[in-house]
């Protein structure tokens, strides 16, 4: 489902400039993410990936230019409206960002225990319905060091998404991850997508999961973005977009664009 | 070319000022926090199971231990004086007044303080207070504020166990060891240490060092870079700093107290 | 929040525990209990009160029936002290106050001593008979005086 017609943009960064610890990340960064499809932020490490789902969630303000999410200009809320405006989006954290002392079930429900008017009952019935979505039935009592990086990233998705939200930002949701769990957290991701219509945003390095799942590609190259649909983008041997890809190796990449027929399926 | 060394003492003023302005800021937060629903009672209470409960047996074992050197070291000296029985009013006066609150807050401090800095930390390390602003929950009201306020609870308690564990503990070697009257020990405690004057002061003094462990710690830790070494940082600091802030309190209320009284005293 | 039954009754217990502490030392050790309400109010006027305190007891007997509430200097240059009694004790009208001192160097408190009269204190009356403080600077400077006068007459 590559590319195609007039998308509305859900999510728009316009001339974001920001400079970090003294060094320049982003300098006049413009890009947009289509509402319902699956974008993939791709770039070097340092390049600004996180940095920039962290300005889509308004955890870090931009020096300048403008960050809208769903037509608001994230960066000029108050914190207490930005606790608003993320009730429609969700995030799944690199390390999954579970918090140590409460069990992956607690840790699920937090989001609705805070926000939602439901009964502990309903709450459970929801929690275990993640759980199931994302292959983790069993661990629901169970403290987050007691289960494996991928379990967690995967425990971390289904808080991520029990709040039925609009938006998914996943930062790094492949890395340090064996194959099995790469193909398992991609086809979750896939699946969400087509079934809830989410605009999901995800960075990567791994690029042969990445060109699989794409409907958009953003490259962030010396604090610029290139994008595009991801099938006019990969076609269009833009240099710094070839360097990129040259650099990952372009034998994964063909292959990758080989599976991306036929997405999805239970891992 | 002058000027530059007066220009970094500047800067180092402003810098300290503004350091001192966030705090002030995030203490604030933290009060704000406290008032404003929703209420933590949960966390409140696991806190004060991490502060307060695990900390009883180190709190009353070195309470106790002290009370017994105190009396040891005070006997040996009143005796050459012929106030042995003035023991009892030594012991009491010195762990109501100063060691009570004072090494109760210091063992606090390297105990549980420096755990909770080091906690809060590495939850900013690891992103999860991130996490939870993400899911809409404010960290200060929901990590921070439970932590810190359960530190200012649990603090008069503590000192007050360690003072009477001192007596006891004072009670043991200057009654069963020494073989001094025991209701004479227990009178001339009883009778020279005042609520108003001497008790009031030892309940204050472990409400401001509560305070203080409490705010430096959740302050270090949440300020924290977000690295190893800021987690470790964080820690030292706490220890560090707490100790050293809750020792000048120390002789700043002492001073106001004896110059000006009890507040709202005769 | 899991619930913790365990937990919340050692939460529980330790509160209880810290409680009694604090209350051990505010009403045991520190005499909070002492201060009733409604309780008598004298006054009694001294030349020398010495080291007298505020707060400092007052006791019939070698028993604690009160403390020392205030010390002013009244017109005539005295020292004007209040004392905050026990409301039921019978006090007459003859009752003599003295300020005494525990011990050598100790510190020092109000001692009072009934006379034999029908005629009852009442609260905010003042206690005519007083003894002062007895310096030891003061003793000590009579005692060499003395002894100078006697050197004289020999």
């Amino acid at each position: 489902m590559s590319g195609g017609g007039t998308e509305q943009i859900r999510v728009e960064l316009d001339d974001v400039h920001l400079d970090f610890d003294g060094r320049r990340v982003f300098r006049g960064l413009s890009c947009g993410f289509p509402s319902g499809r699956i974008s993939v932020v791709l770039g070097g490490s340092g390049a600004g990936k996180s940095t920039l789902l962290r300005m889509v969630g308004g955890l870090q303000r931009p020096d300048r230019g403008r960050v809208c999410v769903a037509g608001q200009e994230v960066a000029r809320l108050s914190e207490r409206e930005l606790f608003a405006a993320r009730q429609r989006i969700g995030m799944l954290f690199q390390g999954g960002a579970l918090l140590d002392s409460m069990t992956i079930f607690d840790n699920i429900a937090l989001p609705l225990r805070e926000h939602a008017k439901l009964s502990e009952g309903a709450i459970a019935e929801a929690v275990e319905r993640r759980l199931v979505d994302v292959g983790l039935p069993d661990t629901a009592q169970l403290l987050p060091r007691q289960l494996s990086g991928g379990m967690r990233r995967r425990a971390a998705l289904a808080r991520a998404l029990v709040r039925d939200p609009e938006i998914v930002l996943c930062d790094e949701p492949f890395s340090g991850l064996d194959p099995v769990n790469v193909r398992r957290i991609e086809a979750l991701l896939v699946e969400v997508n087509r079934r809830l219509g989410l605009t999901l945003i995800v960075t990567s390095h791994h690029l042969a999961s990445s060109l699989r799942m794409a409907d958009r590609l953003v490259f962030l190259v010396d604090g610029h973005a290139v994008s595009g649909a991801a099938a006019e983008i990969l076609e269009s041997r833009d240099p710094r977009v070839v360097e990129f890809l040259e650099a990952e190796g372009d034998a994964r990449a063909g292959q990758a664009e080989a599976r991306s027929a036929n997405p999805g399926g239970p891992a | 070319m002058r000027s530059q060394p007066i220009e970094a003492v500047g800067l180092r003023v402003v810098g300290l000022l503004g350091q001192l302005g966030a705090f002030a800021r995030f203490v604030a937060a933290i009060g704000r926090a406290v008032v404003v629903r929703p209420y933590r009672f949960a966390r409140l209470v696991a806190e004060v199971f991490d502060i307060g409960v695990r900390s009883l047996a180190i709190i009353c074992a070195s309470g106790g231990v002290v009370g017994a050197v105190l009396a040891l070291q005070g006997y040996y000296m009143l005796v050459r004086f012929g106030a042995e029985d003035a023991l009892g009013t030594m012991v009491g006066l010195i762990l109501v007044l100063e060691l009570g609150p004072v090494l109760t807050a210091l063992l606090t401090t390297g105990r549980a303080a420096s755990a909770m800095a080091a906690e809060i930390a590495s939850m900013v390390t690891t992103e999860q207070l991130d996490g939870l602003r993400m899911m809409s929950v404010d960290p200060i009201d929901f990590v921070v504020a439970p932590k810190a306020v359960a530190m200012v609870l649990v603090m008069p308690m503590l000192s007050a166990l360690f003072i009477v564990c001192g007596i006891a503990g004072g009670y043991l070697v200057g009654v069963e060891l020494l073989g001094l009257d025991g209701g004479s020990y227990l009178t001339s405690l009883e009778q020279s240490i005042d609520f108003a004057d001497d008790v009031a002061q030892s309940l204050l003094k472990a409400l401001v060092f509560g305070a203080l462990a409490g705010f430096i710690a959740t302050y270090r830790g949440y300020t924290a870079e977000p690295t190893a070494a800021g987690v470790s940082a964080a820690t030292t600091g706490t220890v560090v700093v707490a100790s050293v802030s809750v020792l000048m309190a120390n002789y700043v209320i002492t001073a106001l107290w004896r110059a000006y009284g009890p507040p709202g005293g005769v | 929040m899991q619930a913790s039954p365990v937990r919340d009754l050692a939460v529980g217990l330790f509160v209880l525990v810290g409680l009694a502490a604090i209350a051990y030392l505010s009403l045991q050790v520190g005499g909070l209990s002492y201060k009733g309400p409604g309780g008598l109010r004298l006054i009694a006027s001294f030349d020398q009160i010495g080291g007298l305190r505020t707060r400092a007891p007052v006791v019939i007997a070698g028993v604690k029936v009160g403390r020392v509430t205030s010390i002013q200097l009244d017109p005539d240059l005295r020292a004007r002290v209040t004392l905050d009694l026990d409301a039921s004790l019978d006090l007459d009208v003859e009752t003599s106050a003295a300020i005494r001192t525990s011990g050598l160097l100790g510190d020092q408190f109000v001692s009072l001593e009934p006379g034999g009269e029908d005629l009852m204190l009442q609260s905010g009356d003042e206690i005519a008979i007083t003894e002062s403080a007895l310096s030891l600077e003061g003793l000590i400077g009579r005692f060499i005086h003395n002894a100078d006068l006697g050197d004289e007459e020999e």
